[in-house]
């Protein structure tokens, strides 16, 4: 059986998502290892505490010889414009969800309003990725 | 502290645009929210998302009219005042320009059932969003 496990988003800094993750989304950090011997590559996962099995790589833009420098541009341009993917998390509570995580300083681009499958809101990290949250209503038929 | 890219100061006024469309927003808004001079705004925001500033707002606006007039049976006026926009009849013109059809003619082309596709608002959103084609408000009057 396939199952899915770690999903990766390309971050502008590292330690500022560390803190964005962990104190702002209250997330759990699942590794934190850098390594020497690949040139300092941290290896950064972090994870909803509710879902141990399931983690999110923030990772660092990479330069040459990983990846070039007009590429490593490109992506850094696109994470900014918002456009290099979305995460969607559901709650069961997205107005107080809503309300806990703009105390903490998180920008949301949609506050939470009536959809037909249930109640959705968007937020962004500091690096510009999109993220959905959604108190689902309705599960039938989808 | 990282090189934050230019981008991410216009995209925190584009998602302004779209969290707050209902409130008499204007693009000197949006460049507050950018931290850039207004001419300097409209020129990057355009360079980086291929539409003026004005336009987005307008589209977003528009995008929003459209849907609540496929998904509710709120007036056309309420509507037009709920999405942000001050003028009644400059509404029903940039909208009938953009869809091709009036607000009351539009509405009355979607049937109630398919106000029950279940897509996320994200994806209603953008792809909801009407194609710009060429808005008088966005010549003269600075208005871009």
């Amino acid at each position: 059986m396939i199952k899915l496990s770690t999903a990766q988003l390309w971050v502008n800094d590292q330690d500022e998502a560390l803190e964005f993750y962990t104190k702002k989304l209250g997330m759990e950090v699942r590794s934190d290892v850098t390594m020497a011997e690949l040139g300092n590559f941290r290896w950064l996962t972090v994870g909803p505490p509710g879902q141990p099995d399931i983690s999110i790589v923030l990772m660092a833009v990479p330069g040459p010889p990983v990846m070039d420098a007009d590429t490593a541009e490109q992506v850094k341009s696109l994470m900014a414009k918002g456009f290099a993917g979305t995460v969607f998390f559901t709650t069961d509570d997205v107005y107080a969800d809503y309300e806990a995580l703009k105390s903490r300083g998180v920008e949301f681009s949609e506050a939470p309003e009536e959809r037909p499958y249930g109640v959705d809101s968007g937020f962004r990290d500091p690096s510009g990725n999109s993220f959905r949250l959604t108190q689902v209503t309705e599960l039938s038929g989808v | 502290m990282t090189f934050v890219p230019t981008g991410r100061h216009l995209l925190r006024a584009k998602d302004l645009a779209d969290a707050r469309y209902f409130e008499p927003l204007d693009v000197d808004d949006l460049a507050r929210a950018a931290g850039l001079s207004r001419a300097h705004f409209s020129r990057e925001f355009r360079r980086a998302f291929g539409e003026s500033p004005h336009a987005y707002l307008l589209t977003r606006r528009l995008e929003r009219a459209a849907a609540l007039l496929r998904t509710t049976d709120r007036s056309v006026a309420d509507i037009c005042f709920s999405v942000g926009l001050q003028s009644l009849g400059s509404f029903t013109t940039s909208f009938t320009r953009t869809f091709g059809v009036s607000p009351t003619a539009y509405r009355a082309e979607f049937p109630p059932a398919s106000n029950w596709a279940r897509v996320p608002a994200c994806v209603v959103r953008v792809y909801g969003r009407p194609q710009r084609s060429t808005f008088r408000e966005d010549n003269g009057g600075g208005q871009n």
